[in-house]
């Protein structure tokens, strides 16, 4: 599945709350109804991600996908800013 | 509420109208408030790994959900060793190990925090619960699984302590800050133990 964005934010080797406060500072910058892709290593990011688009009325997971690249996990978040 | 108001005679259409647009504004601010409201929820942070403590946890934990309460507890730094099944040094670094050979190796070995004398006084604590037929540490954790009280454990940390997946026991959840807040945000009580 290849879901659209409109920037990339890569959080690879952050750990918590590193990934969401980043995120949180790049899609303040989208207009709203764009979406920002986070990818990222911290295995926590999924559940956490969840978690503030759950808590946050700006923002809204649209898709979440883990990878494999060279036998390491990748998690990918897409989210959107929706107000 | 509409055909009641306008059955009646003498009734101004222009009020009648003013009073919807106020019901709807009032049906919209409950809504929003409605979303924010907490639920039936209970969250906790277990930070301390020693054996009173996080006695004390489960206690309000098990009871807490025994009342029909949705509960969340977070397991982080200390609290860890909880969770733990035993000790692995294989792929440590040197502090790593060093902290993992200076903790417990599973929740049979938490210390207590006032007067543990190396040990001595967590099996004291142990044995006089055994007497007053307060259920174990062990028999909490596995009641608190069957009453579906979410666990879990704190990415982060675990990273930081070098605690691998294998040495914690199944089935618990793992995630970070916004996961523990979500929960937390709409919970009656939170507590930080």
């Amino acid at each position: 599945m290849s879901q659209s964005f409109d920037k990339l934010l890569d959080a690879r080797g952050l750990n918590c709350p590193m990934p969401l406060v980043n995120a949180r500072k790049e899609i303040g910058k989208l207009e709203p109804g764009k979406v920002l892709k986070v990818i990222a290593t911290d295995r926590g990011s999924v559940s956490d991600f969840q978690g503030w688009a759950k808590i946050a009325k700006s923002v809204e997971l649209v898709a979440q996908e883990t990878e494999s690249v060279d036998g390491a996990s990748v998690y990918v978040h897409y989210v959107k800013r929706t107000t | 509420m509409e055909s009641s108001i306008q059955t009646k005679a003498g009734v101004d259409p222009t009020q009648v109208q003013a009073l919807e647009e106020k019901v709807g504004a009032l049906e919209k601010r409950l809504r929003g408030l409605e979303e924010r409201a907490p639920e039936d929820r209970v969250s906790l942070i277990v930070f301390s790994g020693d054996l009173d403590r996080v006695l004390a946890a489960f206690v309000i934990a098990t009871g807490a959900a025994t009342m029909g309460q949705q509960v969340s507890m977070f397991f982080t730094f200390w609290g860890l060793s909880v969770l733990r099944k035993g000790r692995q040094l294989s792929g440590k670094t040197v502090f790593q190990k060093m902290m993992a050979l200076m903790s417990p190796r599973s929740s049979q070995s938490l210390p207590v925090s006032k007067m543990n004398y190396f040990g001595v006084g967590a099996k004291m604590l142990r044995s006089m619960m055994k007497e007053k037929n307060v259920s174990s540490l062990e028999n909490m954790i596995s009641l608190a699984r069957d009453l579906g009280v979410r666990m879990i454990a704190c990415e982060m940390s675990r990273d930081v302590m070098g605690i691998s997946e294998s040495e914690l026991v199944g089935g618990l959840e793992c995630g970070g800050v916004a996961t523990f807040l979500a929960d937390s945000l709409k919970s009656r009580t939170s507590l930080f133990i």
